[in-house]
């Protein structure tokens, strides 16, 4: 099993639990939509998985290995090489061009591999816009970016937060395809956090979240 | 109306509190140190005023005689004939190794005694008899008093207030004993009040001529310059202080435009809201411009006791250790505060002002961008241009200042696009991808850091130039002294018998024995001193000569020919081959110029024999003694019980090299002290910009840490790139720095001073001031990076989340 989140509690500073006793697994090549109301934990849950946040109880287990004991260090190495965020916004680095935010993480992790970038430059439409600054691109070819930089290095498992909450319906429609093509071809995993019923209809699987569980 | 529209922006504060306390300390800071600089100029200012005014120097008419003294007759005739004259002598006596000014002067006649012999208040008041006869009395100020407790060979005390600190006033009977100048006057002051009908000058004293009152003491213009310099270097430091004040108030502004636009969706007139801006402004350059003129008056009265010893001791110019408060010093203070503020803030006011109705949030329009960092480097070059061209045309001592003011601004202004051309270069050659992220962001982030490192490369610049201003003065005044100071011992006789009997006693005792006299002559330049020496190899080998004819030595001890100081000579635009006039008849020709640190008058040699023709009777002042360094302190001792010298009458090489170099770096103490006080400033600017970027930070950096670099990793990079941009400015501001030292020691010095001085660079120096920068910068930058090591992930994640 690539991802097994077993039992997870978590509580944020003087608030009750946010999630309180959460359990799903995901295996290679499959999609998991997580849906729920707003404020329900979806993005929680998320950040958890993608080993950038901590939690009380319970165990998160990623390509064999243990978030519960791990530390800065041990997350960081995991968000490096395993697996890749999509977020809503603010997920491009706004001093680098778009190649260069292209290649990035791919070369963070030292899977760099030109021909694979340049294939999803040329799918996600980017040819044109790669000596652009982020601030200079709209919102839905940011999101394509912030995509080519996930797929560019591979990942084992990628994680998208509302990636489409903030485009229009015809850039949302783009978007979801390519992320969902540029999956499947790859055989990594999706959990992918949305609101919209249709989107999530889209995926291999889907999961609610009520009242800190799945329900 | 005004009411809630002030809530509204003062509430900015309240949530930005950092800002507060930013903007006061630049305002404070900007003020503080120009007002120091001030407050010892003004005090300086006050001091010359003070002795001018109470020892009567420079306000009367004065009568001095061609060959330098006045014969006692000459004085008595001029009196029978009805003119009302005060006859003065003026000379310098050795206390300890300090030279005090003994001004005798007639008691009965001299027009502002009665100020001057107002005693301390603690002290009895005086019987005028008792200044007349013998031994008489010397008014002195308490400070000198303490100081001349143990010489019982001097006349009685009297402390009096109302003399300068460096001044011993006497009757001019007991000066005449003092100084051994028997029936000499030095010269005649014209009181206001003359007779009808007295005889002209010329037909009883025709060698006398008549000077006309001169404002200034002679040093005065001389300390002028030393004082320009000072304010230099406070006019720096107020321009550091304003970029500070520059960039937080263009911050401020900035996050408060979405406060404004909602304001004036509601209805309230732009003029209002920049009127109330204004006035907000004001209120803080008050705030900041009081506190500054706290911590001015602390510097300046902690550097003034250093600003007056230099005055002294290398000027001769008065000036007391002690501050006094004055309210047109602090009016000037909280001015500039206001001025500098404003200044420093109309940039932002005014974009303020026009900002459309319906704009975006414009936080990244603040700061400039490319098209900016082009126009300023472009203002930059004109700047420089316009600096060399004012010089090349005036070429006075201040267009000198105006070119080095107008190469550091202009520098400064070219600093952005420099460090972003080095910067895209480097990032062309990176090859890792943090690498080149570090190259990309620094450069994103250079317009929100210019304006602190512009402050940082004008620090360090003047912290280069005039570090090796020094250091090259120093280099070369220590070579001057070893050859300079020739003898092993000086010795300085209390009488003209006295010295006559030394030189026979030292005769056998001593490998050579030098008699030195010298006597004041006046000159078109100013006050000269003619020096008297006799012949030995100790000068023909080491005498500092800058510029010589053929024979220079056998000339001048032949009496047929003069040499002269750098001083002078620049003054008086006499070299080799050219003539100096003495004394209206004596004409000699210049065999050459020697070097002459620190001396501001003229002064000439020639051979004993031809002193004594230009003026007879002048008696040996010093007797220089050569010896077996390690028979000097054996004799020295001998010297002094065999002739019961008061101590400090036999000085060795030693000691007179070391309180020379005391003296030379007591000079610059002040300016060191502002070096690292502008650094400090400069730092602080770092810190400031930084701690403002933050806000802006957490957006750029959370993707970072999104894709796998810790945050210890990434609060490394931050204080690297402080770090390496500090550092790239300090590699900026090397070369600046020397032009800025080749312009002081060739143009400033030459035209302030009158000597030039070979440039020596000492890299070691270098070294540590970048040692410095990095540290400086290393912690500016260690606040913001702890912040973000220390940052919880969930802060982290905030950027991504869309609710930000
Ligand atoms: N850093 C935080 N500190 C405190 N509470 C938080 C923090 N982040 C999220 N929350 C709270 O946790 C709950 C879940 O938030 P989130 O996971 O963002 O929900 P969703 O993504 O489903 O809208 C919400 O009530 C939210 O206010
Ligand atoms: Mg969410």
């Amino acid at each position: 099993m690539l991802l097994k989140v077993d039992d997870v509690r978590k509580t944020y500073a003087r608030t009750r639990p946010v999630l309180n006793g959460v359990s799903l697994a995901l295996d290679t090549g499959q999609t998991l939509a997580l849906t729920g109301e707003s404020g329900s934990g979806k993005s929680t849950l998320l950040n958890l998985v993608g080993a950038l946040d901590g939690f009380e109880g319970g165990e998160i287990t990623l390509d064999g290995t243990k978030l519960s004991g791990l530390g800065d260090a041990g997350r960081a190495v995991l968000r490096r090489d395993t697996v890749s965020l999509v977020f809503q916004q603010f997920n491009l680095i706004p001093s680098l061009t778009v190649a260069g935010n292209l290649s990035f993480h791919a070369r963070l992790a030292g899977r760099d591999d030109p021909a694979w970038t340049a294939t999803l430059t040329q799918r996600l439409g980017l040819a044109d816009l790669l000596e652009r600054y982020p601030e200079n691109l709209s919102g839905g070819q940011q999101q394509r970016v912030a995509i080519g930089r996930a797929m560019a290095m591979r990942p084992r498992l990628l994680l998208a937060d509302e990636p489409t909450g903030n485009l229009d319906e015809t850039a949302s429609a783009v978007v979801l395809d390519l992320m969902l093509s540029l999956v499947a071809e790859t055989g990594a995993a999706l959990l992918l956090v949305t609101h919209s019923q249709d989107i999530a209809a889209r995926l291999d699987r889907q999961a609610r979240l009520v009242g800190g569980r799945i329900a | 109306m005004t009411g809630p529209v002030l809530q509204a922006l003062l509430s900015h504060w309240r949530t930005h509190r950092l800002q507060v306390v930013t903007l006061l300390v630049g305002i404070a800071l900007a003020t503080g140190l120009w007002s120091a600089v001030q407050a010892i100029n003004a005090e300086a200012r006050a001091s010359y005023a003070r002795a001018s005014q109470q020892l009567g120097l420079g306000q009367f008419e004065e009568l001095r005689a061609r060959s330098g003294f006045i014969a006692l007759s000459r004085y008595v005739d001029l009196r029978r004939a009805g003119w009302q004259v005060a006859a003065v002598l003026d000379g310098r006596l050795y206390v300890g190794n300090r030279a005090v000014r003994v001004l005798g002067v007639d008691m009965l006649a001299y027009p502002a005694l009665p100020a001057l012999t107002e005693t301390a208040p603690d002290q009895a008041p005086q019987d005028p008899a008792q200044m007349l006869t013998a031994p008489g009395r010397l008014v002195v100020a308490p400070a000198l008093a303490r100081l001349l407790q143990d010489r019982d060979d001097l006349p009685p005390r009297i402390p009096s207030d109302a003399i300068p600190a460096d001044v011993i006033l006497t009757d001019i009977g007991v000066a005449e004993v003092l100084l051994d100048r028997q029936g000499q006057i030095s010269r005649l002051i014209v009181l206001p009040q003359q007779p009808i009908g007295r005889p002209p000058l010329d037909k009883i004293a025709p060698e006398l001529v008549r000077h006309s009152p001169d404002r200034q003491v002679d040093t005065a213009r001389l300390a002028d310059s030393f004082h320009l310099n000072l304010s230099a270097f406070g006019l720096l430091a107020f321009a550091v202080g304003l970029f500070i004040v520059h960039g937080t108030v263009g911050l401020a502004f900035a996050q408060r435009r979405g406060m404004i636009r909602t304001l004036r969706a509601m209805g309230v007139p732009m003029r209002r809201l920049v009127w109330i801006t204004l006035a907000e402004l004001t209120a803080f350059a008050l705030a900041g411009g009081l506190i500054g003129l706290v911590l001015g008056y602390l510097i300046a009265g902690a550097l003034l006791p250093d600003v007056a010893v230099t005055l002294r001791g290398l000027y001769g110019a008065p000036v007391e250790g002690h501050l006094t408060l004055r309210p047109l010093w602090a009016l000037t203070g909280i001015g500039m505060a206001l001025a500098g503020t404003l200044g420093a803030s109309g940039h932002a006011l005014w974009r303020l002002s026009r900002m459309p109705l319906l704009s975006g949030p414009g936080l990244r329009a603040w700061g400039g961008n490319a098209r900016a960092r082009s126009m300023a480097a472009a203002a930059g070059v004109i700047l420089i241009l316009g600096g060399i061209a004012s010089f090349a045309g005036t070429k006075g001592l201040i267009a000198g200042f105006g070119l080095l003011a107008a190469i550091l601004t202009g520098a400064a202004l070219l600093l952005p696009l420099v460090l972003s051309w080095v910067l895209s270069a480097l990032s062309r050659r990176a090859r890792h991808p943090v690498t080149q992220w570090v190259w990309a962001d620094m450069q994103a982030q250079l317009p929100g850091l210019s304006l602190a490192l512009m402050a940082l490369l004008l620090a360090l610049a003047a912290n280069i130039g005039v570090g090796t201003m020094v250091s090259s003065f120093r280099l070369t005044f220590t070579g001057w002294l070893d050859q300079r100071l020739t003898s092993e011992l000086y010795v300085t006789p209390t009488s003209q018998d006295q010295g006559a009997q030394m030189m026979e006693w030292l005769g056998p005792r001593a490998d050579a024995v030098l008699p030195i006299r010298s006597t004041e002559l006046p000159h078109r330049t100013g006050p000269l001193f003619l020096y008297g020496i006799v012949d030995d190899a100790t000068y023909r080998n080491k005498w500092p000569l800058i510029a010589s004819g053929p024979d220079v030595w056998d000339r001048v001890h032949a009496g047929r020919a003069v040499l002269i100081n750098e001083q002078l000579a620049r003054r008086a635009d006499l070299w080799p081959g050219d003539s100096l006039t003495l004394s209206g008849d004596h004409d000699l020709p210049i065999a050459g110029v020697y070097s002459d640190y620190g001396n501001p008058t003229g002064q000439a040699i020639v051979s004993m024999q031809r002193l004594d023709q230009i003026a007879p009777g002048t008696p040996t002042r010093r007797i220089g003694v050569r010896i077996d360094p390690a028979q000097a302190a054996n004799l020295s001792r001998d010297l002094q019980d065999r002739f019961e010298l008061p101590p400090g009458a036999v000085v060795h090489l030693s000691t007179m090299k070391a309180q020379s170099l005391a003296i030379f770096d007591q000079t610059f103490v002040v300016t060191s002290a502002l070096n690292v006080l502008t650094l400090g400033v400069a730092g602080f600017a770092i810190l400031t910009s930084l701690l403002t970027l933050w806000t802006q930070r957490l957006p750029q950096v959370a993707p970072l840490w999104g894709l796998g670099l810790t945050r210890s990793h990434i609060a490394g990079l931050e204080v690297l790139r402080s770090v390496l941009l500090a550092t790239l400015t300090a590699a900026l501001a090397l070369p600046l720095g020397l032009v800025l030292a080749w312009l002081l020691l060739n143009v400033i010095n030459v035209r302030a001073f009158g000597w030039s001085i070979p440039m020596t660079v000492f890299p070691a120096d270098w070294l540590r001031l970048l040692v410095l920068t990095v540290l400086a910068a290393g912690a500016a930058a260690a606040i913001p990076a702890w912040r973000l090591r220390r940052l919880p992930p969930a802060d982290l994640l905030r950027v991504f989340a869309s609710e930000r």
